[in-house]
């Protein structure tokens, strides 16, 4: 197939010299690079967020920043985190791998591509702009709760909202792409059952992205209205209610954390099979069990507000669809183990990432079912078990799978292996740099510690030390990545066509290194 | 660079989106601007204005240059059928887009009036809220909003069977007489198809016109602004959202006439006045949702 590709190409010239191939580009590989090394970045400007955050926490007591700046560190940290790291990384591995893995010459609508990405930049300019500006950055955490965010809201919080705005465009034309890349551009013979799962859970995750980011827009643009146009949707003086933005935000808040993890799911579910040497386990139920989730995570929101008063009815009816989330996400995690289950297993660091992932993920799972609990969601809310709650569910979670899909892909993309000490390294000290992290956040948590609050009471401190270093090794650890990418993209050894031993799917048909233009005669599927 | 018809077309470099990314940004932060100078009555404001309206420039000449180049492309014969179905999905995922945009408004609405406004009346066990403004009745159309000296109380709301109602007759017609275009483009009557989409338009700046109007008497005479609480809050957020779109759609419809008054689109390869067609529906079933919900009921 690789020699067909080769000669039918009639469009092989390769990339564009200078600046002008990655500004005006319309090749999905080109747009991939852009959107994982804008994630890199963001990932590091966000851990600089949290390295700051955690150093003033390393002991109780004010040491390093006022109040005021530790509350703009931890909102910008969680915005640039879900926004610029995690969103942007898991659009560049579909950029890069869904045309491959189905066959496609490219994105169904290249420009538009090309536009989705570059409105990140300027959007996120003007989010990190705002840090200079009269009153400093936003602080009113990422959740931006009304009135914090309107009526007691720094002048900056203009630009965030236009910020938000450009950041969702982004996405519904990334996402509007995915999906008719999926269903549109298959090769002929692929039926959505014969897709990669990754594609699978992309495509539910692009529906996803397209029904909720328009009600994120219009939640900001309401805060808009409040500040700016003498509106009341969020002030009961007016008639209107602060809890109404809450419902709004978190119908777009909720389906947002499985847009975060459900890709994840996917190049966990490519990953696993190639390295244990088996078939995935259950295709079919993995394709319904994604599909439940996204379904269900869109009437579940109101859990993250138990404790604002709302109806008994409302409660229990919240209460209830959460914990049923567990059961399609309790099926993926079977299927991921009855995979390995007799496995031919070896362990390099791709397959270390995706094992860790099942398990911290599993754990943050675990945690997520007792914070659906109402009652036992009263003692829990706003404390530091909910913050080791989501990022065990972020960082070994979202984070993790981009990982694990980078150093799976990589070989393929840059055409060079990565060092694989280093990536093990760099898997080990990550592991254990977040375990130390986060694990000790369930104690302080359950001990009543608040979050987002720059001092605590001293029988927290030691929990909390530890918290810092680990914090300290996890993000320090992450420059090995950067390093270890730099290093295999230039001076690697020669990458074969299939660097694992049994992976499966079209993107392995293909040679190595790629060419720029790939399957632009659509490749034929056997049955 | 030849394609074959049944390769399936991918551009090459285009400079249209970062020039459109750039208007975005020139567009929202001056606006940003001007607004945050016009709270702080700062001297800048008129400075920031003319970012937003360079931005607003460069977004118009990158509409047209984008377009353009889409049209040029698709009439020189570069797009195949599945190029076709890519335009087609991702215009009813746009359209999708946009009745989630709308649905968060309308669930706004639903939420103000069935939960928060009866509870800051006393209702039922979140009744408590009652307790901040001892004497505030719930109502709805909320006309006195809980307190009345930061929001202004409204007068009297629209009646909806006069401008409203008009309306609807309008848009409804509008609906039909673009269906009558469109029919007629497939029958290739093109000067049906220029009479029918032209009366489409007129309805549609009618449409507007009234619209106009009736915010006119909306602040003039009955109070009802932006600043009388949460029914005037849902009330212009949903009726100006739904505005803007008519005024989009009918931009849009009047491209595509211009677009048929220079001989473009054949009885089979129509796509982007099917497209508007769509939109201009969208449109009409939401004012027929918030026709009922905002102004009847």
């Amino acid at each position: 197939m690789s020699e067909l590709t080769m000669t039918t190409d009639h469009h092989d010239h390769g990339p564009a010299k200078g600046i002008g191939r990655w500004l005006f580009t319309t090749n999905h590989k080109d747009i991939g690079t852009m959107y994982l090394v804008f994630s890199l970045i963001m990932f590091l400007i966000g851990g600089l967020f949290a390295f700051v955050i955690r150093a003033e926490l390393f002991q109780p007591g004010m040491q390093l920043v006022d109040p005021n700046f530790f509350n703009q560190m931890t909102t910008m940290h969680g915005l640039v985190m879900v926004f610029g790291a995690v969103m942007p990384g898991f659009v560049g591995l579909a950029n890069w791998q869904i045309p491959l893995m189905i066959g496609a010459p490219d994105m169904a609508l290249p420009r538009m591509n090309n536009w989705s990405f570059w409105i990140l930049p300027f959007a996120f300019s003007m989010l990190i702009a705002t840090f200079f500006m009269d009153g400093g950055a936003p602080a009113f955490g990422w959740t931006f709760y009304a009135p914090l965010s309107t009526t007691y809201a720094p002048p900056s919080v203009t630009f965030f909202i236009f910020a938000v705005h450009m950041m969702g465009i982004s996405s519904i034309m990334g996402a509007m792409n995915i999906i008719v890349t999926i269903f549109n551009m298959r090769a002929p013979g692929m039926s959505l059952m014969q897709m990669p799962m990754f594609v699978w859970t992309w495509l539910i995750t692009a529906f996803l992205l397209v029904a909720v980011m328009p009600v994120l827009a219009a939640v900001v643009t309401m805060m808009l209205m409040d500040i700016h146009f003498a509106t009341s949707f969020f002030n009961a003086a007016g008639g209107g209610d602060p809890v109404l933005f809450q419902h709004v935000f978190w119908f777009f808040g909720h389906p947002e954390v499985y847009i975060m993890i459900l890709p994840a799911f996917g190049v966990v579910s490519e990953i696993i099979p190639t390295f244990a040497r088996k078939k995935l386990f259950g295709y079919h139920s993995m394709v319904y069990a994604t599909v439940s989730i996204a379904v269900l995570s869109l009437v579940v929101w109101a859990h993250h507000m138990f404790t604002v008063g709302m109806p008994i009815a409302g409660q229990l009816f919240f209460m209830f669809a959460t914990m049923l989330i567990a059961v399609p996400t309790g099926v993926k995690v079977f299927n991921w183990i009855a995979t390995m289950f007799k496995g031919s297993m070896t362990f390099e660091t791709p397959m270390l990432f995706a094992i860790g992932f099942v398990v911290l993920f599993t754990i943050g799972g675990f945690s997520g079912v007792m914070l659906a609990i109402a009652p036992i969601d009263f003692q829990y809310q706003d404390t530091y078990f909910v913050v080791a709650h989501f990022h065990y569910v972020l960082v070994p979670g979202a984070v993790f799978g981009i990982m694990a899909g980078v150093y799976y892909w990589l070989p393929k993309w840059v055409g060079r292996m990565y060092d694989e000490g280093l990536g093990k390294m760099h898997f080990w000290l990550s592991f254990i740099g977040l375990n130390i992290t986060f694990f000790p956040m369930h104690f302080v948590g359950l001990a009543g510690m608040p979050r987002r609050i720059p001092d605590y009471a001293l029988q927290f401190a030691d929990f909390n030390m530890m918290a810092s270093a680990g914090a300290f090794i996890f993000g320090t650890s992450q420059l090995i990545f950067v390093y270890l990418i730099i290093k295999a993209a230039r001076s690697g050894e020669t990458a074969d066509q299939v660097p694992w031993e049994s992976a499966e799917g079209l993107e392995w048909t293909l040679p190595t290194p790629l060419p720029y233009h790939t399957f632009t005669t659509p490749p034929v599927i056997e049955k | 660079m030849e394609h074959s018809s049944n390769s399936y077309y991918v551009p090459d470099q285009s400079h249209w989106p970062i020039v459109g990314s750039i208007a975005m940004i020139l567009l929202l932060g001056g606006t940003g601007l001007t607004l945050n100078d016009i709270q702080a009555s700062g001297e800048v404001a008129q400075m920031s204005k003319y970012i937003t309206y360079t931005g607003a420039g460069i977004l118009i000449f990158m509409l047209f240059g984008w377009f353009g180049t889409v049209i040029s492309e698709s009439r020189s014969g570069k797009y195949s059928p599945q190029v076709d179905t890519s335009f087609r999905f991702g215009m009813s995922w746009f359209i999708f887009s946009e009745v989630m945009f709308f649905f968060a408004f309308f669930g706004v609405l639903y939420y103000t009036r069935s939960f928060s406004v009866p509870w800051l009346g006393g209702l039922g066990d979140k009744g408590l809220s009652h307790m901040l403004w001892p004497d505030f009745q719930a109502a709805w159309p909320l006309l006195t909003p809980p307190d009345a000296s930061l929001f202004t109380p409204i007068k009297e709301v629209i009646d909806p069977w006069h401008l409203p109602l008009i309306n609807t007759i309008l848009l409804v017609t509008s609906s039909f007489t673009l269906t009558f275009a469109h029919h007629a483009l497939i029958e290739g009557d093109r000067s049906k198809v220029k009479i029918w989409l032209g009366t489409t338009l007129l309805f549609g700046i009618a449409f507007l016109i009234l619209q106009g109007y009736e915010y006119v008497e909306a602040y003039q005479h009955l109070d009802l602004t932006l600043n009388s609480g949460i029914y005037g809050a849902t009330f212009f957020i949903l009726t100006g959202f739904h505005g803007l779109h008519v005024t989009i759609g009918s931009i849009i419809l009047l491209v595509m006439l211009i677009r048929v008054f220079k001989g473009h689109f054949t009885a089979d390869n129509h796509f982007a006045f099917e497209a508007g067609a769509w939109y201009w529906h969208f449109v009409d079933v939401v004012w027929l949702l918030l026709f009922m919900v905002v102004y009847v009921f």
